[in-house]
């Protein structure tokens, strides 16, 4: 089921949570609202299931406009940010809710009622929580159910609300490749909030990245990795450190020592860039930038922070890559770094050039 | 004995209240001290008549009357007081209004005030020549004040304060959140109310008619002055009992006081357990 927003705004008193949002999904794609808190993603995703009303703008839903839809009319799974079971009801009359109040010629019988919510069961993986209560699950269990309960209606568009907000790092992992195997499995249009980048960009086939009730970018996770199309985008994704300069005849040079100049296809002004640690390499060198920590990740490389100035830090990677070894990096050690590419915003804001950059020979 | 002295032995896990025995010993005693004792005394008083003498004494017409009358009002004023509270607490928690904070401190004046005084100016509101009465008899040819109809109404003042405190904070809890994921899944207003939002607050809302009942039954200075206090038509169990201490008749006060006691716990008992049926399961 295709989903169309366009416009769309919706205040709480003066402040525009959503401040003209436009976005479009296709049929059975997986989209994930991504964006720090306050962005507006929930209040977006909650106008999607009807439960806030839109004040300007459209949304379609499977090209039906939704404008006075009430939510109960629309046909829309929802999985709420703590599940909402209801806890006076046991596992099966939960999932069983959304069949159980059909009006009465849709409604099936006891039999099949039965038959379906135990097929609910056994595709969410839970059939032995039948006759559970709420209150007596784990988190992965209340969110299976929650999921169960969602499914059973068949909605053709499934809005998930931080789903894995309740789950311990380990379980979460595990349950996101199985809800990303069950929506390719079921083809169910998805639209998942969430605050979590890397969530973000392991499940979605396109991410839309939400800055102060507007979308900064919608594209795919290796799209705005590759081409953030601003300042915000880049910053907010792959933990960018950012660093100003000025750029002077197509070089950027940092206003901080200790970093080489860049060149760049932007017109001479104040400039942004953006540093992954990744385009960031320390070399050994007699004197330079200090090394201020060392950490060998789980992969065996070594992360370091250099301290740059007084207080200012930015995270690199050592060279050689590979194992932390004997004298090189250590702490107190000097370095010479090289920047293998950067992010990089000229003046005026908005108008983003992303520079893909080799190493300048100036001096 | 040997039973109960293993029961602490059961109790090793970490605990916010220290000692099974110690928490159990106090809650024990000041229980004892202050409810047993007490009710012990009560119980034994209108002993001192005999058994048949205590029989004659609670078979009068006018005493089952009376208690009919308690009994009757307390249960019909707690009916009218739960959905009223239900009502009061769902406005001060879920809607935003100019003058809640008001609504929300008003709820708890039957509370603080004197009932006399509560009971006064219903007498002259709800009188023949009162701003309420007067219509009502005019229009209607209604009779409020100086019959049960009033003592309902008096009941229902002191009662509500009850049945809405109680349910308040579980309706908090419960938030929007539930109501909302059985809109999505296709419910309508109705079926919301009766499905989910009833259910969940079922126990409070019977807790709130317990308690609003169990003040209401014994409730005395609202009720003698819009009462009228005719016997055998509007005089309440703990009027006769006044009357009885008046008239140094000790034994047969307490006689009725040992009727209200037994008739009260068996209704308030009897609630305890449709509450835990109605819990079964959650929690």
């Amino acid at each position: 089921m295709s989903v169309i927003v366009e416009g769309l705004v919706r205040r709480f008193g003066t402040t525009a949570a959503l401040d003209g949002v436009s976005l479009a999904v296709r049929d059975g794609e997986f989209v994930a609202l991504l964006g720090p808190s306050g962005s507006g993603k929930t209040t977006l995703l909650r106008v999607l299931a009807g439960l806030e009303p839109q004040e300007e703008g459209r949304v379609a839903i499977a090209g039906r406009e939704m404008a006075g839809v009430p939510a109960r009319e629309r046909g829309i799974g929802v999985m709420f940010q703590n599940y909402a079971l209801f806890r006076h009801m046991n596992v099966f009359d939960n999932i069983a809710f959304g069949l159980s109040v059909l009006p009465r010629g849709r409604r099936p019988g006891r039999a099949e009622l039965t038959a379906r919510v135990r097929e609910l069961l056994r595709l969410t993986q839970i059939p032995e929580l039948e006759r559970r209560w709420p209150d007596q699950l784990s988190g992965g269990q209340r969110q299976r159910v929650a999921l169960a309960r969602a499914l059973a209606i068949e909605p053709r568009l499934l809005l998930l609300d931080e789903p894995f907000g309740a789950l311990d790092a380990l379980v979460r992992r595990e349950v996101r490749r199985w809800l990303r195997g069950l929506h390719d499995r079921l083809g169910i249009t998805t639209i998942l909030v969430t605050h979590d980048q890397e969530e973000a960009m392991e499940l979605a086939d396109r991410v839309a990245l939400l800055e102060s009730g507007r979308i900064a970018q919608f594209d795919t996770p290796s799209a705005l990795l590759a081409a953030p199309a601003t300042p915000f985008v880049a910053g907010f994704l792959g933990e960018a450190a950012r660093l100003e300069g000025q750029v002077a005849g197509g070089v950027l040079r940092f206003r901080l020592p200790g970093l080489p100049p860049l060149a760049v296809a932007l017109p001479d002004g104040p400039a942004t860039a953006f540093l992954r640690p990744r385009e960031v390499v320390a070399h050994p060198a007699p004197e330079g930038p200090l090394i201020r920590l060392v950490r060998a990740t789980a992969e065996g490389e070594a992360r370091l922070v250099v301290e740059l100035a007084e207080d200012v830090t930015l995270d690199a990677v050592a060279t050689p890559h590979g194992a932390v070894q004997g004298e090189w990096p250590r702490r107190q050690a000097a370095c010479r770094l090289e920047i293998t590419g950067a992010q990089v915003f000229g003046a005026g804001g908005a108008r983003g050039m992303a520079g893909a950059l080799r190493l300048a020979e100036v001096r | 004995m040997s039973a109960s002295l293993a029961l602490p032995h059961r109790a090793r896990r970490l605990r916010a209240i220290p000692g099974f025995g110690l928490a159990f010993g106090i809650a024990l005693f000041w229980l004892s001290a202050i409810v047993l004792v007490p009710l012990l005394a009560l119980l034994l008083r209108p002993f001192e008549l005999g058994l048949a003498g205590l029989w004659a004494s609670l078979a009068e017409p006018r005493v089952a009357a009376s208690l009919r009358l308690s009994f009757g009002a307390a249960l019909l004023a707690a009916a009218i007081a739960a959905p009223l509270g239900l009502l009061l607490a769902w406005a001060v928690v879920r809607l935003r209004f100019p003058g809640r904070a008001v609504l929300d401190a008003a709820i708890d004046l039957p509370f603080a005030l004197p009932t006399a005084v509560a009971g006064l100016a219903m007498t002259a509101l709800l009188a023949p020549n009162g701003w309420v009465g007067g219509p009502l008899g005019e229009w209607f040819g209604w009779r409020v004040a100086f019959t049960p109809a009033g003592i309902v109404i008096a009941l229902v003042f002191v009662a509500l304060p009850f049945t809405a405190r109680t349910v308040e904070p579980v309706l908090r809890d419960l938030g929007r959140e539930s109501e909302e994921a059985a809109a999505t899944l296709g419910a309508t207003r109705f079926q919301t109310l009766r499905r989910v939002v009833l259910p969940a607050l079922a126990p409070a809302i019977l807790t709130g008619f317990g308690l609003g009942f169990a003040r209401a039954v014994g409730e005395y200075g609202s009720v003698i002055f819009i009462a009228g206090n005719m016997p055998m038509v509007s005089e309440i169990a703990p009027l006769l009992i006044t009357i009885r201490l008046e008239q140094f008749d000790y034994a047969g006060a307490a006689a009725i006081g040992l009727a209200m006691l037994l008739l009260a716990f068996a209704v308030l008992l009897a609630l305890n357990l449709a509450q835990r049926a109605l819990r079964r399961g959650q929690g």
